[in-house]
């Protein structure tokens, strides 16, 4: 069984394998070639239906079903969502830096099966590297005659173009990233429409993370239902998921999901630093609801396992803490970033963010009061209704209900802790 | 509509040329336009906006506007090495702050214009993409991956002893860098000679020099 598909060509040739040769050499191009001779756009799009590939950027909405909505008129557009910035995640600068050439015929096997002659790639402006690197394999692949007019003979034409962002991580939001790629600020549309039918300058337009459209070369070589035969029959495919904080071997892995927790962490993550003991990890970035020891070392790492369990995978950001983390300040970390990021246009979100990080703050300064802890999800069910997860959506985009992830997250696992340091809070303020 | 921006280098008015050509729509060229712009201005002034607003045939609010949105648009001048030191999560978890503090104490207030040979400026920023590696640092947003608070000491005297013309990531993370996200790969050549992300089509050591 195939157990890597994203990371083979980086991790056996190191030295090059962000160069056109080592990607021509080791079979690059030729699902391109197969997609333009001998399938129809069609096919393709079936292909990658039958695949069950769920996209990599957050949602895990399935491609294919979202390709298929893409509105008949013309011109449309693909836009790559390269601007990675939920703190937690780096697959996305990997697969970029590492294997450009992946990302890029994947973007021209998609635009002939979507009918896009422009796409657009959306790299965040602190991925200079990236940006060089993807820019390089775009020149190489127009000089090959992969990019360009009438593309390997077959009349299909297709222009890349990179976009810079600036440092606003509400832009890694679809429709925040339109506004931004079309000269405005970042602040994300109201949906419906939904970009399918009305995204880039009002035209059809499909928006698809890196990792997604790094899979496609594979599935267009390999069949749909080799991929879908891969993991788990919902959580299909491998995944890049990169885990970070407190443990021995942070970084990257290409898995296929299924595995427990525990194998996860303990096994891939190479355990907990110092062996010390675990007391929480987030299982999908900062947005997500947090998992503890007690309760989810046996759940499995899929999509719907941990939805089960009131979270989510996401973008695939393991984020692990031992016992020695004060989770308050941990969560004041998250919510001063989504206070931070926010874009100001949802008073819920705007308001409500700012009030949680005050809060948490001052309990952490030593100045928290008895009715904080009910005060903070007060503060929270205005901005997420209910506190369900996934939220019911009160505001524009799910920036707002993210930053509540982590107050109802201590405060249903952690909440002894918060009340003693809120009653230790003469000792503190001494 | 080609608006010349005459005191621009022929450099920059190629660079901003072929920017207007990318996109379907002038507007689009906004975020690009402002890196160039910054080349020619040093940082996002009122001319830079200016400027741009004329390019693209929309108004200088306009573009403030716009602007006034993305942190990486300075709308002040900053030192000519602009270190950004990561305080996100998985960075703070293993020691970002001191890593920051280390820094700060270095450079008063934030800002150092007195050193003869290099002004440095820090922030503290929101993830890097780098966690894996945490705790992180940019120099004109080229990244160092691993960084104790010893090396980030080290690192600025290393800015103000050499004043490096070209910030190069591999040098760096060789010097003051520990553990990666992942493997880089081969080192690179190009690197940033100004704090502004070096890109090619929009300020790249590549084009610059
Ligand atoms: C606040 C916010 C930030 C997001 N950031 C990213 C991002 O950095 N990269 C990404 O691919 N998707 C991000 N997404 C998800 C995108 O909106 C979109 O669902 C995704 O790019 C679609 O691609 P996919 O279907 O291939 O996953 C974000 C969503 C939200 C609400
Ligand atoms: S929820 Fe927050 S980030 Fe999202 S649109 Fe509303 S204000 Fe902006
Ligand atoms: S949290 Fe610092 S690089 Fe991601």
């Amino acid at each position: 069984m195939t157990d890597k598909i994203l990371t083979v060509r980086m991790d056996a040739y190191p030295s090059d394998s962000h160069k056109l040769h080592r990607y021509v050499g080791t079979g690059g191009y030729e699902a391109l070639r197969k997609a333009l001779t001998e399938m129809s756009r069609d096919e393709i799009v079936e292909e990658v239906k039958v695949s069950n590939m769920r996209g990599r950027g957050g949602a895990g909405f399935p491609t294919g079903v979202k390709w298929g909505f893409l509105a008949p008129s013309e011109p449309r557009y693909l836009v790559i969502n390269c601007d990675e910035s939920e703190p937690g995640t780096f697959n996305d600068r990997q697969l970029t830096e590492r294997d450009p050439h992946q990302l890029l015929e994947g973007i021209v096997i998609s635009s002939y099966a979507l009918g896009v002659n422009h796409a657009f790639v959306y790299i965040r402006g602190e991925y200079p590297k990236a940006a060089r690197r993807m820019q390089s394999a775009v020149e190489e692949a127009y000089e090959a005659g992969y990019l360009g007019e009438d593309i390997l003979g077959s009349g299909f034409s297709l222009d890349v173009t990179l976009h810079l962002g600036g440092g606003a991580y509400i832009c890694g939001e679809e429709t925040a990233l339109l506004n931004s790629l079309e000269g405005r600020r970042g602040e994300p549309r109201l949906k419906p429409p939904f970009p399918a039918i009305e995204g880039l300058y009002g035209k059809p337009t499909i928006v698809n993370n890196v990792e997604s459209i790094s899979n496609i070369p594979w599935i267009t070589v390999n069949g749909g239902a080799a991929y879908a035969a891969i993991g788990p029959e919902r959580s299909a495919g491998t995944k890049m998921l990169s885990i970070s904080g407190h443990v021995k071997e942070p970084g990257n892995y290409e898995i296929v999901m299924g595995m427990t927790w525990r194998e996860l962490i303990y096994e891939i993550g190479g355990g907990i630093r110092d062996d010390r003991a675990l007391k929480a990890w987030i299982p999908g970035g900062a947005s997500a609801p947090w998992f503890v020891p007690d309760e989810h070392l046996d759940t499995l790492v899929t999509i719907e396992d941990v939805a089960a369990n009131g979270s989510m995978i996401g973008a695939g950001a393991v984020v692990v803490m031992d016992e020695t983390t004060n989770v308050v300040a941990a969560a004041h970390r998250i919510v001063r970033f989504f206070a931070h990021e926010s874009c100001g246009q949802c008073t819920p979100c705007r308001e409500g963010t700012f009030w949680l990080e005050a809060v948490l703050k001052r309990i952490l300064n030593g100045g928290g009061r008895p009715e904080d802890i009910d005060l903070l999800l007060s503060i929270s069910d205005n901005i997420s209704p209910g506190l369900v997860w996934p939220p019911a959506m009160t505001t524009i985009c799910p920036l707002g209900p993210s930053a509540v992830s982590p107050v109802t997250s201590i405060t249903r696992w952690f909440r002894p802790e918060i009340e003693a340091m809120i009653s230790m809070r003469e000792v503190a303020v001494v | 509509m080609t608006t010349v921006i005459a005191h621009w280098s022929h450099d920059n008015r190629k660079r901003a040329e072929s920017i207007l050509a990318s996109y379907p729509e002038r507007r689009s060229a906004i975020m690009p336009l402002l890196y160039v712009a910054s080349l020619e201005h040093d940082y996002v002034t009122s001319d830079a906006m200016r400027d741009v607003a004329a390019l693209i045939g929309i108004t200088p609010v306009q573009v403030q506007s716009v602007a006034s949105f993305y942190t990486m648009f300075k709308r002040s001048r900053v030192g000519d090495y602009l270190v950004s030191v990561c305080t996100s999560i998985s960075c703070y978890l293993v020691g970002a702050d001191d890593v920051l503090s280390a820094v700060e104490n270095l450079v008063e207030g934030g800002r150092d214009d007195a050193g003869e040979d290099a002004s440095i400026s820090v922030e503290h920023v929101e993830c890097l993409g780098a966690c894996g590696g945490a705790p992180a640092v940019q120099v004109n947003y080229e990244l160092i991956e691993g960084v104790t608070p010893e090396k980030a000491e080290a690192l600025i005297g290393w800015l103000r002893a050499t004043s490096p013309e070209v910030v190069l990531a591999d040098e760096m993370q060789q010097l003051f860098g520990g553990r990666r996200s992942f493997d880089w790969g081969p080192s690179e050549a190009e690197g940033a000679t100004r704090p502004l992300p070096a890109f090619g089509p929009y300020g790249s050591a590549r084009e610059c020099r």
